[in-house]
């Protein structure tokens, strides 16, 4: 078995990083690789190891090269290292060295810092893998299952890019901290992975798909303010990266929205006009508009906590030393430095809530936010199109940021989801209206049936508009092995 | 009245605005609001760069129009508008529009080459577009031969048609279009199927004015059911030609090696007939490999023996003959390692591939294999060679 890695090794691992003459990192990322098969192995059940998914695989860069679509196993997938190709004399673009050379190699006093970043970056992407173990058992259809796979191959990629990264830049304490990031395991009592949100258990379809719209989003806000980074490799790694990013954006918006579809249909068809008529539309095999909205508010509201606190010298270092640039931060149009500008942040003075001015830099996490907040509003109002269109009387609302925090000023208070301030009571009461219960989540398992016979959906989800790859309806995007 | 013509856009119901086919424009002809992503028309090359990698499919959409749709317009939607009624003068502006959606399929069809399709710098200069939907020319069937066995299910067939006094000149490697005949669901006349000419440019016989064709029958196929089905002496609509980049050079000393499955040999025909016609005592430069099922499906198997050896290096690769390991050409590639990476590396080398567009991926890999085996990177090598007019991709 060993052996068969190591022949294959170099031919197996797509790469446009030179892999095979840099015999150093080579070597060390041939250590790690069978831990990663490991690993892969023992988390995706054996059933859909062996079976074809139609994959999306890249083979280059450039954008003729990355999407080609075949049947693999998915142990075969090519996982490789993949960056986007170096812009001639890139600067860096943000704080105190803006417009000077961007690093090729790791700036000693950032060492650390930079490190830690990818660290966290690099601990995400295999904890959605884990969080996802055992959604293939309930898929909707050959579809989805495919479009969940090809979401956990690209996450395990994104690991090894970071992987990557860490070999190939930090030395024995990259290789430690690579290491590590196969050790510690989503959900685990003595090794969690190391953000709150990446230890919860994604326990059905529903949950996936907001995960993807709502969590994923962050991490592709992450990965827009690390393709800004002054350190090349990493902003050249995060570039690729995005562009895969995407199709979990899709996943994610297009899942929420034929789910949506789907209940109006079923509600139109059944002649019912009141969305809280919740136990008949719920006799009709779909999920009321209600709980989908209660799902939208918990998986919008964990996701903001990942952003950190409001005000974060943290987050004014990294932008200052330019590790880490803001959303698009090659189109805003300032002096790049933030040394004198401000920002508006939320704050909480003598019983309400205000907008406060702060220095800029200090706020970069809020802009962030409030960037993600915006991107996020626009499937919000395309799963309002939906609804509009089948007649039915609902409006899908991102709550107020302040409703259901943990982390930042709005933590440890009771804010309604409209973001008024309510007392511990009120809070209470409301809570089963705004927050999915264990009532909601035991009716949405319930609903979790596989469906695997080609071109055909659960009872509770609309076919896509479009297939794959332009694959028509009835498509076998995946071809079960039967063991 | 302006010209009707084909406009890109993107369904805004479909698209999830994640800018990933703003970021790969090279012309930057693709912009967003808070609500939707657009495309200017008049940036717009159709270089198709934006359409692989389009997570939803919402990129690949399409309406010939008269006057094209502002931006501002296309940020107001909320779902595509249908495709309008265009009017179509009697003198074929209508058929304009068609060329266009021809340029843009044929386009497409050279996308696998990685970049923008360029011709050999010694190509002699195609002629381009002469009869359209409006005015197509009038071809006379003089020939239709089955050329794969009785035996077999696959039916590829040689059609010769005869241009008789109209001047339809046409280059080895050039397409053109067959309309065949009756209308379609929407009552109007069907539009024209590109097919490769598989005869040189002095035609299917030295000094007679005729284009011969290679058509493979598929089930439920329009339009090659049709040409299947011709028999001398039927007059067929005919528009084009078709094709400015997929040419063979005029450069003796280029080797040419031309990789192919199935009809994806019909310009190949044409560029080997065409230097046996030229310069038939060149020798080894000229490669050929070829797959199919097996040898009885594989067209010109028997005229390809009688071409000398030395004067054409002939690779088959058969996927399911009885008894033998199943060969792939890119397997053939792999082979043939050496030869393919002299090639790669001679400044007159040149790669032409054609067929189904299921087979690019694995000839793209064996090439990328066989150059990494020595150290060198093909996606450099290939960009190089096609921004020099020496690799050439067309698959459909």
């Amino acid at each position: 078995m060993l052996d068969l890695i190591n022949v294959s090794y170099d031919t197996q691992i797509p790469n446009n990083v030179g892999l095979s003459s840099d015999k150093q990192v080579l070597k060390a990322l041939e250590k790690w690789h069978p831990g990663y098969i490991n690993w892969w192995n023992d988390l995706i059940p054996q059933k859909f190891q062996e079976s074809l998914v139609y994959l999306r695989t890249a083979v280059s860069v450039d954008p003729k090269g990355w999407a080609k679509f075949d049947y693999v196993k998915m142990p075969d997938y090519r996982w490789g290292v993949l960056l986007a190709p170096q812009v001639e004399d890139r600067r860096i673009p943000c704080g105190e060295h803006y417009g000077q050379p961007a690093w090729q190699e790791v700036p000693g006093e950032y060492r650390s810092l930079l490190r830690r970043l990818i660290v966290i970056q690099g601990d995400t992407e295999p904890a959605s893998v884990e969080q996802q173990r055992f959604l293939g058992l309930t898929a909707p259809s050959l579809y989805d299952l495919r479009n969940l796979f090809q979401v956990n191959v690209e996450e395990g990629r994104h690991l090894w890019a970071m992987v990557y990264l860490l070999h190939k830049y930090f030395g024995r304490d990259g290789r430690e901290e690579a290491d590590d990031l196969l050790r510690r395991q989503s959900g685990s009592e003595e090794a969690p992975r190391m953000l709150g949100a990446f230890n919860e258990e994604t326990p059905d379809w529903l949950s996936f798909f907001m995960f993807t719209y709502f969590t994923d989003r962050d991490g592709k806000m992450q990965l827009e303010s690390l393709a800004q980074s002054g350190f090349d490799p990493l902003s050249r790694t995060c570039r690729f990266m995005l562009t895969e990013e995407a199709h979990h954006m899709f996943v994610g918006e297009t899942g929420v929205g034929r789910t949506i579809q789907r209940t109006c249909e079923a509600m139109v068809e059944a002649g019912i006009d009141d969305p809280y008529d919740t136990d008949r539309i719920r006799a009709l095999g779909v999920i009321d508009l209600p709980t989908i909205q209660k799902k939208l508010n918990l998986h919008y509201t964990l996701s903001l906590d990942l952003f950190g606190q409001e005000v974060s010298t943290n987050a004014a270092n990294a932008f200052n030393s330019g590790i880490k640039g803001r959303f698009m931060e090659n189109r805003i149009d300032d002096d790049h430095k933030l040394n004198d500008a401000t920002y508006d942040v939320w704050d909480f003075e003598d019983g309400k809530l205000v907008r406060k001015s702060v220095p800029a830099l200090t706020a970069i996490n809020m802009r962030l936010r409030d960037d993600y907040t915006k991107d996020a509003a626009g499937g919000v109002g395309r799963w309002n199109k939906i609804i509009e269109k089948t007649g039915v009387q609902f409006e899908m609302k991102l709550p107020h940021e302040a409703f259901h925090r943990q982390i930042g000023v709005f933590s440890g208070k009771t804010f309604a989801p409209d973001g008024t301030l309510v007392s511990g009571a009120e809070y209470d009461k409301g809570i089963t209206e705004w927050l999915p219960t264990r009532a909601d989540g035991d009716f949405i398992q319930s609903l979790m049936k596989p469906c695997t016979e080609p071109g055909k959906y659960a009872s509770w989800i609309a076919a896509p508009k479009v297939g794959i790859d332009n694959k028509p309806g009835d498509f076998e995007y995946v071809k079960l092995h039967m063991a | 009245m302006n010209k009707p013509l084909k406009q890109h856009l993107i369904d805004p119901e479909i698209c999830i605005r994640c800018y990933t086919c703003e970021m790969s424009c090279p012309v930057e002809a693709i912009q967003h609001d808070d609500n939707n992503v657009v495309v200017d028309a008049s940036k717009c090359d159709f270089c198709m760069d934006c359409i692989p990698v389009c997570p939803t499919g919402s990129i690949d959409n399409w309406r010939v129009v008269a006057e094209p749709y502002s931006l501002e317009e296309q940020y107001e939607w909320m779902e595509l508008p249908e495709q309008e009624e265009v009017a179509s003068d009697t003198d074929g502006d209508d058929a304009g529009a068609v060329d266009d959606q021809i340029a843009a399929l044929l386009a497409q069809a050279h996308s696998g080459a990685g970049g923008k399709a360029k011709a050999p710098a010694t190509a002699s200069k195609p002629t381009i577009n002469m009869y359209n939907l409006g005015k197509p020319a009038e071809a006379t069937v003089t020939g239709n031969y089955r050329l794969t066995e009785a035996d077999s299910d696959s039916d590829v067939r040689l059609i010769i048609l005869d241009m008789g006094a109209q001047p339809f000149p046409v280059l080895e490697g050039q397409s053109l279009g067959i309309i065949p005949p009756g209308t379609g669901d929407d009552g109007k006349a069907h539009l024209p199927r590109l097919y490769s000419v598989s005869s040189p440019r002095d035609g299917e016989r030295p000094g007679y004015h005729n284009i011969s064709l290679t058509v493979k029958r598929e089930p439920n196929g329009l339009c090659s059911n049709y040409v299947c089905d011709l028999k001398v002496g039927d007059k067929v609509k005919v528009t084009g030609p078709f094709g400015a980049t997929f040419l063979m050079p005029s450069d003796p000393e280029a080797h040419l090696m031309m990789i192919c499955t199935g009809t994806g040999s019909a310009p190949f025909r044409a560029f080997t007939m065409r230097r046996q016609r030229e310069y038939p005592s060149l020798k080894e430069s000229l490669t050929l490999v070829f797959g199919a099922r097996r040898p009885g499906e594989l067209p010109y198997f028997g005229p390809l023996k009688k071409v000398p050896e030395n004067f054409m290096a002939k690779l088959f690769a058969f996927s399911r003959q009885e008894g033998e390991p199943k060969a792939y050409v890119q397997d053939r590639l792999r082979t043939e390692g050496d030869r393919v990476l002299k090639l790669m590396q001679d400044p007159k080398g040149h790669i032409y591939i054609c067929g189904l567009k299921a087979m690019e991926q694995g000839v793209e890999q064996a090439l990328s294999d066989i150059a990494r085996g020595a150290g060198l990177d093909w996606t450099s090598i290939r960009d190089e060679m096609r921004t020099d007019g020496r690799y050439h991709v067309e698959t459909y």
